[in-house]
């Protein structure tokens, strides 16, 4: 695909995808060439060392272990929060630019609403409420459903300048429904954009889900990299200079989140059209 | 064999947008005739209503009040509506989605069609609709919009009519965002449009020296209404309006003065 | 009085594609301007004229790069400085571009008066009160009592031609020597049209500024406009000559098509056929071997294909065809 190579031309998204598809990959096969495992294998907060290279948690557990799994999980609620949230931000936001009127005003008024309304803290309200319920997918589902008004605005804004378009009235006597020209005639010119909302969404499903983890309403039972930086406060590892505790977690967050950011920003020129000509 | 019955019809025809204060009466009161197989100018400048009257020719808009008749009834189903009447807008460039390649752009027009032809008959009629406008089809193979030229693009609208073959054409602007010797061919098609296919034709511009040229009919258009009607030559030889003084005054004519300095 | 305000020499101008190719969009083009001279450049779209514009003004941003030659304002080469310098120096006090669309690209959050306050305060590190003094002076000049609205407002809020119309306001604020003007009334209906170019003249009357590039593809405008005329085809000046000449006795085969193609509204034009000149310009990435017009030209010759055109003098003005008559 022409697209691919002109991404790939660009070092600002050779080394962002790098980084985030390599991210995946670890957190996806890691497992195949590591052992990772959940029972003891040291004495509590052992430095790094041998069988456990990133040292030990307060449990003896291996801290690489923890990490993978911590990545799997807080890749997990970055994508379904950011597809929840892109794909509810969308489809309100192509309707409502496109139909205009009484409808985009309801719409508005809708994603006012939702602005209005701190995300974060209907985050832990929810969070706090299920005391035994908390699971990843719960907090997924809770971040996405809250933080799509940005992208209905967004998109509401293109769709809206689309809708006048010559090539819309041509689809029209061309006989094409609304639905065919949403799909047909708007969709693509907002997918570029659209793909970059979802990137900017995955970023902020992470720091959500780890910043949710790090006062004590994350999920239960499950590692991610969040849990696992409020494990090492909630130890005192900070204080007692167990670096390894923090630090990875730290850099695998900032990390991911860099990563995404430099994929969107080398996304912008090379994506708009007009400017490919 | 042109039929009795006018192809449009107009009884004091009103269109309104917008309210209260914001009112605006984009269409005020026109009423006329267009005959079977006739070219028809619609004239005037910009915000004279000219467009929303195409649009409502069109049946993308319905009258606020008044009566608009296509063959003697009012439009009532879009759809059917478009199975004999079709368009070629202003800017090329934003009518055809730069998504998808030309080609398949131009079949997809067939979509409207009731009666829809087999495959090989769109790609047959296609063919034939780029061979109209001097465009070998292999030219456009696998092109996309982007890769053409304003004055292709076009050539690739009236490719689409001329595979269509509508009975009516509403040409809206079709030469103001082309340069001089692209207009020049794209009247050549209009005139091709009707002597070879017998399409009914209303052409809206605000250039007066095409209308003439082009026209059976002139219509000259101001803040809504219609203000002279006639021939070309009775309507620029003999303009009853101030309006069409004011128009005609206005064109640069290289053989005439313009600015008085 | 009667010196050269604007020198062209052999400017020859290139773009530098994303794939390494090198497209010559302006070949050796030369002229002179004096005050008080309005010059149109007439070509159909693609012919290089908007980028000639972009090099006329010393304004080399890649992929627009100069290959050679050497363009003079009042003396003062604009060759081979930094797009700051050009900017700071050069732009709207030299030398004014109205560039195409103009009218369509006013900032939509501010108020024109703004618009036009940024522009002074920018080149003349003033006192901004004193700069909405001047503008409302200025604009009244050419709008009357609408000024004030006009200025007031935002662009949105004004018809076509009143942007237009502003658009120009703003670029002569500081009174340039020159302005070069890429189409300015294409896009507008003929009324509105009439009503710019009324403004352009009132200006240079005025001694508001003092030449002017008109560019555009409408002869017959140019005809009333103009005091010269050069028709430019594949980067190359074809016909040069006053606007007379090249309207009523054109002799470059490309100049008599297009003269050709335009239409009046002029009894007996109905049985003038308009003739559209069919092909199109040949690409300018790879060398072209003699006439660049021959492939279209309609009293082409064997000799045309291979023998590279220059330009002659021929009935008092310059042509660039060995054969025309």
């Amino acid at each position: 695909m022409k697209l691919l190579k002109n991404l790939l031309k660009s070092p600002m998204f050779v080394i962002g995808a790098s980084l985030f598809f390599g991210t995946i990959l670890v957190a996806l096969f890691a497992p195949l060439f590591y052992s990772v495992t959940l029972d003891r294998v040291g004495e509590q907060y052992a430095a790094p060392g041998a069988g456990h290279l990133l040292g030990t948690d307060n449990l003896g557990r291996d801290y690489i272990s923890l990490l993978i799994m911590g990545l799997r999980s807080s890749l997990y609620v970055g994508f379904l929060a950011g597809i929840i949230a892109t794909a509810v931000g969308t489809l309100l936001g192509i309707y409502g630019g496109f139909k205009g009127g009484w409808i985009d005003d309801l719409l508005n008024m809708l994603t006012n609403l939702f602005i209005v309304i701190p995300s974060f803290v209907v985050l832990i309200l929810i969070s706090a409420s299920f005391k035994d319920g908390r699971s990843l997918t719960l907090i997924g589902l809770i971040i996405g459903a809250t933080t799509w008004t940005w992208s209905a605005r967004a998109v509401r804004a293109q769709s809206s300048a689309l809708k006048s378009r010559d090539h819309i009235w041509l689809a029209r006597i061309n006989g094409d429904g609304t639905l065919a020209i949403l799909v047909k005639h708007i969709l693509p010119y907002l997918l570029s954009y659209v793909f970059m909302v979802f990137i900017l969404q995955i970023a902020s499903g992470i720091l959500s889900e780890a910043a949710i983890s790090m006062i004590g309403l994350g999920p239960l039972d499950t590692q991610s990299l969040g849990v696992i930086l409020n494990d090492a406060k909630s130890n005192g590892a900070l204080g007692d200079g167990v670096w390894w505790a923090f630090i990875p977690s730290t850099v695998l967050i900032t990390m991911i989140v860099f990563a995404l950011y430099l994929i969107n920003t080398s996304m912008e020129g090379v994506f708009n059209p007009r400017l490919r000509k | 064999m042109p039929s009795e019955t006018p192809i449009f019809s107009a009884r004091d025809v009103v269109r309104v947008f917008g309210s209260g204060k914001k009112l605006v009466r984009a269409v005020d009161g026109v009423s006329f005739d267009i005959a079977d197989g006739e070219i028809v100018s619609i004239v005037g400048g910009s915000g004279c209503g000219k467009s929303v009257l195409a649009k409502i020719m069109l049946g993308l808009y319905k009258p606020t009040s008044g009566q608009f008749l296509y063959e003697g009834h009012e439009i009532t189903d879009q759809r059917d509506h478009w199975n004999e009447v079709q368009a070629v807008f202003q800017d090329p460039f934003s009518c055809f989605n730069q998504f998808f390649t030309i080609r398949a752009q131009l079949k997809a027009a067939f979509h409207i069609l009731k009666d829809k032809p087999s495959k090989s008959e769109i790609d047959d009629r296609v063919d034939a609709g780029l061979l109209a406008v001097n465009v070998a089809p292999k030219d456009i193979e696998g092109k996309y919009p982007f890769e053409l030229s304003g004055g292709q693009m076009q050539r690739m609208l009236l490719a689409r009519i001329f595979a269509l073959r509508p009975k009516v054409l509403i040409a809206d602007e079709p030469t103001s965002m082309v340069d001089a010797c692209v207009r020049a061919n794209i009247l050549d098609y209009l005139m091709k449009l009707k002597v070879e296919l017998s399409m009914t034709i209303v052409f809206v511009t605000h250039d007066i020296g095409l209308a003439y040229y082009v026209s059976d009919r002139l219509f000259i258009m101001h803040e809504g209404k219609i203000v002279d009607a006639g021939t070309p030559d009775d309507v620029i030889l003999k303009p009853t309006s101030p309006v069409t003084v004011r128009l005609l005054d206005d064109i640069p004519e290289i053989h005439k003065e313009w600015i008085k300095r | 009085m009667s010196e050269p305000t604007f020198e062209v020499d052999h400017l020859s101008l290139h773009y530098l594609t994303r794939f390494g190719e090198k497209i010559h969009a302006v070949t050796d083009v030369s002229f002179e301007m004096k005050q008080g001279e309005i010059l149109g450049i007439a070509g159909e779209s693609g012919c290089g004229k908007s980028t000639l514009v972009n090099g006329l003004m010393g304004l080399f941003i890649p992929p627009l790069h100069p290959t050679s030659g050497d363009v003079k304002v009042g003396g003062e080469s604009l060759m081979n400085r930094t797009p700051q310098d050009i900017r700071e120096h050069v732009l709207s006090r030299k030398v004014s571009m109205i560039p195409q669309g103009a009218f369509n690209a006013l900032n939509p959050t501010r108020k024109v008066k703004d618009i036009a306050a940024d522009v002074i305060v920018a080149h003349e590190k003033g006192d901004r009160k004193k700069a909405y003094d001047r503008l409302g002076e200025r604009f009244e000049l050419f709008f009357g009592a609408e000024a004030k609205r006009i200025l007031n407002a935002y662009p949105v809020q004004l018809t076509a031609g009143e942007r237009q119309r502003s658009v120009i306001g703003i670029s002569t604020l500081l009174n340039p020597e020159m302005v070069i003007a890429d189409e300015p009334t294409s896009a507008l209906d003929v009324s509105t049209q009439k009503i710019v170019i009324k403004m352009i003249f009132d200006l240079l009357d005025a001694g508001i500024f003092k030449s002017m590039i008109f560019i555009t593809h409408e002869l017959p405008l140019l005809r009333h406009v103009a005091d010269n005329i050069a028709i430019m085809y594949a980067g190359e000046f074809v016909e040069k000559g006053t606007a007379e000449q090249i309207v009523f006795s054109p002799k470059h085969p490309y100049t008599k098509a297009l003269m050709g193609a335009m239409l009046s509204a002029e009894p007996g034009q109905k049985s003038r056929k308009p003739v559209a000149i069919e092909g199109a310009p040949p690409s300018l990435a790879e060398a072209i071997v003699g006439c660049r017009f021959a492939a279209r030209c309609p009293v082409a010759r064997p000799e045309c294909r291979q023998n590279k055109q220059e330009l002659r003098m021929f009935a008092d003005r310059l042509v660039r065809c060995d054969y025309a008559e």
